[in-house]
């Protein structure tokens, strides 16, 4: 981080946190009594309160989007890249709420929180949340913050799930929606990977069942695979041969079975990373959200059937070498809203960073989002708000 | 708007469900949802036009018309349109067939190469025509399936199709005694609507 922030950044901000104290009844038949979700906001709420926008993570996102907790921080928040003053996500037009999910571990109610029952750490016994769950919180806190409609629900990846679920079930709260790099379920293959990065964290020796906290271990090898795995899939056969190729970390190969490859290097580094500042236990309930997201599945296969409830229009955007949620299951989303006669748009972007595109720079997505954020403004008729 | 586009956007019914295949920019759509609440789609590959449709709120769909319209169920548009985009596809044809799959009517506009401009190019200076209608040099021409009105008249007959309507304009649609006596030679521009054959 420069001495100075970029003209274009939403600046220093800081997280806030909202406690709810109205049980939360979840999918799974277990009620979350009382819990609490972190979250920033970048920009201001207008008078008549019509210019929200809501930012839904992905896997292991969190509520830090954009801007900087301070001035050390090396890395801006997650997206902002589209979030900022004159970014596709205008925080001069629109005040943007980012939350972290329950069930994470980023400062909301999760499984490293107290179980008021057994005045224990939740540990593994923290309910499995799904999407509705985690939509349901999001509107309590909307509520909290006194936004009865957004102007927008935006999320890439499971975080476009998330904006699926308020399209259908909150119709009346949501003005326009926007799923990035997302699929309307996950394929057999999408559940294959999770299961094997479950199975990486749930058989190391220091997981104990998800005990771990109360052992004072960390599964950290079972978190570093999960994270190496999940790694190969955001990426794409061409990004990761164009950023290793295979280049070797000293000029021979060693015959044996140390880092040789700068690939192997790079994937032990980010499990590295991972491991040490995500939760194991947070990591399998996520994964089980993404792998129960099947709004179709309520209505016989139909999905246009599921989204008959939206009412808001639609951009859907996916990343052409996406493979882990390829352009067709966009697609799949696109037709289903135009069967069910919703207004939606859809673009196919030209990038060569797999799946994690959604996250970059790139010019074609920026006019796509961009142009679509500035429509939703103008039929809100949304003034400059600093 | 463009002259094309004003004449078939006169064509339109309230409140119809138009699919557009090569939509551009939109205005025809965005025009139709403004006058007379139609729903409707397009489908576009250039990027600034699918950029400029979100901009301006109509549906805009990244779809490749020469891919099929094979996620699109039988009869569920009332009208399909395609302006300037026939003879670019690679199977014309077909796509007339996909066109009246999904939709009761479609409405086709391309540029009419019988126009007798585009004889004299060729004829006299044994030139591949460039006009306002075809601005491109034939190396780097997207146009590869060029025809007549005769042309098309003759494809609709041959597929038994039932022809409401066919007009020709010069660029901007304006009626003239010529182009009604000699539409083929005459009109730069042609315009059907076409349906399927009455079964």
């Amino acid at each position: 981080m420069p001495d100075t922030l970029p003209p274009d950044s939403v600046g220093l901000v800081t997280p806030q946190t909202a406690h709810f104290d109205t049980p939360l009844a979840l999918a799974g038949g277990k009620v979350l009594s009382d819990y609490s979700l972190v979250y920033e906001t970048y920009g201001t709420l207008n008078a008549e309160r019509n210019n929200a926008v809501l930012i839904c993570h992905a896997l292991s996102g969190h509520h830090h989007a954009a801007g900087f907790h301070d001035m050390g921080d090396r890395k801006p928040g997650w997206w902002d890249a589209y979030i900022g003053p004159g970014k596709a996500i205008d925080t001069e037009r629109f005040f943007v709420v980012s939350l972290n999910n329950l069930g994470g571990c980023h400062g909301s109610t999760g499984p490293a929180s107290i179980n008021p029952d057994t005045q224990r750490a939740w540990g593994p016994e923290f309910p499995v949340m799904t999407v509705g769950d985690w939509v349901h919180s999001q509107a309590r806190l909307a509520d909290r913050l006194g936004i009865e409609r957004f102007a927008a629900v935006i999320g890439g990846s499971l975080g476009g799930m998330q904006v699926l679920q308020w399209a259908m079930a909150y119709p009346e709260r949501i003005a326009n929606a926007v799923v990035i790099a997302a699929t309307p379920r996950l394929s057999a293959q999408n559940i294959a990977f999770n299961e094997v990065a479950r199975q990486a964290i749930r058989s190391d020796p220091d997981f104990h069942d998800g005990w771990y906290e109360e052992h004072g271990t960390v599964p950290k090898r079972g978190l570093k695979l999960a994270r190496m795995i999940g790694h190969i899939t955001y990426l794409s056969e061409h990004s990761m041969g164009a950023k290793f190729g295979r280049d070797l970390r000293t000029d021979q190969l060693n015959f044996g079975y140390d880092v040789e490859f700068q690939v192997e290097s790079y994937l032990r580094h980010q499990g590295d990373t991972f491991s040490t500042s995500f939760d194991a236990n947070t990591y399998l309930l996520m994964t089980k959200a993404l792998d129960y997201f099947d709004p179709a599945a309520l209505h016989g296969g139909d999905l246009a059937a599921a989204l008959a409830p939206a009412q808001c229009p639609f951009l859907v955007v996916s990343f052409t070498t996406d493979w882990r949620f390829a352009p067709p299951r966009s697609r799949e989303l696109v037709d289903a809203l135009m069967r069910a006669d919703k207004p939606v748009s859809y673009a196919s972007i030209d990038s060569p960073h797999g799946h994690d595109a959604f996250l970059l720079p790139h010019p074609r997505y920026e006019a796509v989002f961009g142009g679509f954020m500035r429509r939703v403004a103008r039929d809100l008729q949304l003034e400059e708000t600093t | 708007m463009r002259a094309d586009l004003k004449l078939i956007h006169d064509w339109i019914p309230q409140g119809a469900r138009v699919l557009d295949l090569g939509c551009g920019d939109g205005a025809l759509l965005a025009a139709l949802a403004r006058d007379k609440q139609v729903v409707g789609y397009g489908l576009e590959i250039d990027p600034d036009g699918i950029t400029a449709c979100i901009e301006r709120g109509v549906s805009v769909i990244e779809q490749d018309i020469d891919d099929g319209l094979n996620n699109i169920e039988d009869d569920a548009y009332d009208l399909v349109i395609m302006t300037q985009a026939l003879q670019a596809l690679q199977r014309p044809d077909r796509t007339l067939d996909e066109m009246l799959r999904v939709g009761r009517e479609c409405i086709i506009a391309f540029p009419n190469f019988a126009y007798w401009r585009h004889r004299l190019y060729l004829g006299i200076q044994g030139r591949m025509p460039v006009s306002k209608s075809l601005p491109h040099a034939w190396y780097d021409t997207p146009n590869i399936h060029l025809s007549t009105f005769r042309d098309f008249g003759q494809l609709c007959r041959d597929k038994g199709l039932t022809i409401v309507d066919q007009r020709v304009g010069n660029g901007d649609h304006e009626p003239h005694w010529s182009s009604r006596l000699w539409p083929n030679l005459c009109g730069e521009t042609a315009i059907f609507r076409v349906t399927r054959a009455s079964r």
